[in-house]
């Protein structure tokens, strides 16, 4: 299989409103990548286009809406959506663009915008609940969440104390993004005597709704070579698929992220992933999530997370850093270009040019993970030196 | 490359620059209202809420009995085989107790949303559904409950025949 | 696994809808575009300092080169018919009486365009080609949108000043 770097990255701002349509984000966000890398337009190949439900923009066909945003002026250009799981599937679709010999250099852009959406982005959402058995009871998105979280807490005996650890950990982390909406230095009271919204999911337990945009540029080894001193290569990719019927299956455990991890794994060769992966950016749109996720990545065994969180392990300095970036509890969550963001971050780590995020010891390997629909979707992209 | 962008895009607005039209926005709903069929599975499911009962359906090829029902099995990949009655009995799985509505407007009550496991369909086949008749702070996972259904001149073939699930005595 | 239904009251629908309205922002360049319009009565046209391809509405970048643009700047309203349509019915399916006319306009000096009302016409006098202006509502009525234009209407072409 043909090798595949990341050679550019690129961001706007997480912000929870922008003035900026979404076409203007994904330009910013698509141009930063490119003037990162060195590229033109002209030396781009084919587009991928990630984002979240149509929706949120409140724009049908978003896709095309992007594209000239996105630099698909006249180009091959696809977009895709696998929910929350949208962000890294984006770099794994121009993975596969490039490793099939199509296409030597791909851009990858992922926007959402969800603050047009009134009264609140939620209403979007209610749609994701069978339309006759489930939403005639007046379900909200917090439901699942909510249902998920204590049915892992209860099964594992883990507090509210010790998965707060992880929202105090990440907006702490976000406090050095540049780009972040709600970086903060908070205490686990904070966190608890915040707002109870669906117990036991309180307000400081969720990542904002957030508008904004990012991408990568990839391509082949001989255009990476030629173009970039550092490229970053596409060591493993995975993702996986369970059953939309939620309430038929244990939520304690997400085994579609483990069967994407697997796959990701066994694509990069990795028998041991604590000791193998430097860096990790699960999906964190709430903090029981990064815990929940961490052991369907097969980084600590099941219920183990929360040790891991309290021993100072996944700190940026920890033995295990993460979520560095800030996470979407802390940079924020335009859903695709959250996940997007995991990518781009691992990016710049890997490089070590993450300046006041950077961890110590120059890591070698990383692995960004994003999770989506009705907790159904796992997505998985393992990225080296 | 972070290192090197000292200035990056993106223009926060205030929900004021919007309400006070700073900028200039377009306000637009949608008109889009749905009918969405029932379909064979869950129109039968329908007309026995209507009767006061929960009907599953039964895999011949994994043997599960399955809740909500459905005509295939998603396992297996074949159609399903009969039609089986269950009980309107369970176990709280899991539970939330929620206070705000889908626009994030605070309830006074909360809702107390649950998957509940119903008797005689297969281990962990459960369905979403309420909680009532009990105090927040008494619920629990595993705890035992039964459907509460509304009289059958109300039921009008619907999920919500069911009004809600209550904690059994001594469950 | 098909079950013959005799009883068409079997059939079950359940009805809904999606409850959300948007807000829409123009962004940045259409901020320009809008005030514009509402501010001066005119229309506004942003250029790729590349490749000079000028844009109506003005965008924030050149799609094809991918550089940002100059500032939008005023254009005159007027135009040519590219192609037009005669509607006789609106969204609901009610018959419209008089029919409307839309019609893309191309904005004389650049690359785009924009779809409106033609107005003061009869529609068996509109003909692709047919040289058209902007009709602006008085500036005490105009909120900053698209419909700060009442309609487009074909240039009287008047004789020059003796």
């Amino acid at each position: 299989m043909a090798k595949v770097a990341v050679v550019g990255a690129g961001m706007t701002k997480f912000v929870r409103r922008a003035q900026e349509t979404g076409r203007e984000l994904s330009w910013q966000a698509a141009k930063m990548a490119l003037d990162s890398a060195g590229l033109t337009l002209k030396d781009v190949d084919a587009v991928v286009i990630g984002s979240a439900p149509d929706a949120f923009d409140g724009v049908h066909m978003k896709g095309e809406y992007l594209a000239d945003g996105s630099g698909a002026w006249r180009k091959p250009c696809i977009r895709n959506f696998v929910g929350g799981a949208t962000g890294v599937f984006a770099p794994i679709q121009g993975w596969y663009h490039i490793a099939s010999g199509q296409f030597d250099t791909v851009l990858v852009v992922c926007e959402e915008k969800m603050s047009s959406c009134h009264p609140h982005p939620q209403g979007a959402f209610i749609t994701i609940f069978d339309h006759t058995t489930e939403r005639p009871l007046g379900p909200n998105l917090l439901w699942i969440f909510a249902l998920e979280m204590n049915r892992y807490m209860t099964v594992h005996g883990i507090t509210k104390e010790e998965i707060a650890l992880v929202a105090v950990k990440n907006k702490k982390n976000a406090l050095d993004h540049p780009c972040a909406q709600l970086g903060e230095e908070l205490t686990v009271e904070d966190v608890l005597n915040s707002e109870v919204l669906a117990w036991p999911v309180n307000r400081l337990d969720v990542s904002p709704a957030s508008d904004g945009a990012a991408a990568v540029v990839m391509c082949a080894e001989h255009v990476a070579k030629r173009v970039s001193d550092k490229p970053v290569w596409v060591e493993g990719v995975g993702w996986h698929l369970d059953t939309a019927y939620w309430t038929n299956r244990d939520l304690y455990y997400p085994r579609y992220v483990e069967y994407a991890a697997r796959m990701a794994y066994e694509m990069a060769g990795i028998k041991e992933p604590r000791k193998e992966i430097h860096i990790v950016e699960p999906y964190d749109p709430f903090d029981y999530k990064e815990l929940h996720h961490l052991e369907g990545l097969l980084l600590c065994e099941r219920g183990g997370a929360a040790r891991l969180t309290a021993d100072g392990v996944t700190q940026r300095d920890g033995d295990l850093p993460v979520c560095p970036s800030g996470g979407l509890l802390g940079v924020g969550n335009p859903i695709a270009a959250a996940g997007l963001m995991k990518v781009c971050e691992l990016f710049w780590q890997l490089r070590g040019e993450a300046g006041k995020r950077q961890v110590p010891g120059t890591p070698r390997r990383g692995l960004a993970q994003a999770w989506g629909d009705l907790m159904q979707v796992g997505t998985v992209i393992i990225l080296g030196r | 490359m972070t290192v090197k962008i000292k200035e990056w895009p993106g223009t926060a607005l205030s929900s004021r620059d919007i309400e006070e039209g700073r900028v200039l926005t377009v306000r637009h709903k949608l008109k889009a209202e749905y009918a969405w069929d029932a379909g064979v599975a869950i129109g039968r499911y329908l007309r026995e809420l209507k009767n006061g009962r929960l009907v599953a359906r039964r895999c011949g090829g994994c043997d599960r009995i399955l809740l909500p029902p459905r005509m295939f099995c998603e396992q297996c990949f074949v159609p399903t085989d009969e039609w089986v009655y269950v009980e309107d009995t369970g176990t709280v799985n899991t539970f939330s107790i929620c206070y705000v509505r889908w626009d994030v407007a605070r309830l006074k009550e909360p809702l107390l949303p649950a998957v509940i496991n119903v008797d005689g369909a297969s281990p962990g086949m459960g369905i979403l559904h309420l909680l009532g008749e009990v105090r927040p702070e008494d619920v629990h996972i595993g705890m035992r409950v039964r459907a509460v259904w509304k009289s059958p001149g109300e039921r009008e073939g619907a999920i919500t025949d069911i009004k809600y699930w209550k904690p059994v005595q001594g469950g | 696994m098909r079950e013959k239904l005799t009883n068409p009251e079997h059939v079950r629908t359940w009805p809904g809808s999606i409850p959300v309205e948007y807000v829409y922002t123009a962004g940045v360049a259409g901020e320009a575009y809008l005030r514009a319009i509402k501010e001066r009565g005119r229309l506004a046209a942003s250029a790729c300092l590349g490749c000079g391809t000028k844009y109506l509405p003005p965008r924030l970048y050149c799609e094809r080169c991918f550089e940002k643009t100059g500032e939008p700047r005023d254009v005159e309203a007027r135009g040519t018919v590219e192609t037009f349509t005669v509607a006789h019915r609106d969204l609901e399916g009610r018959q419209l009486e008089p029919p409307v006319v839309y019609a893309f306009v191309r904005i004389d000096g650049t690359a785009g365009g924009l779809v409106h009302r033609l107005g003061e016409v009869d529609p068996g006098d509109v003909h692709i080609g047919l040289e058209v202006e902007a009709v602006f509502l008085p500036p005490a009525q105009r909120t900053g949108s698209i419909l700060d234009i009442a309609h487009f209407r074909p240039v009287r072409h008047r004789p020059a000043a003796t």
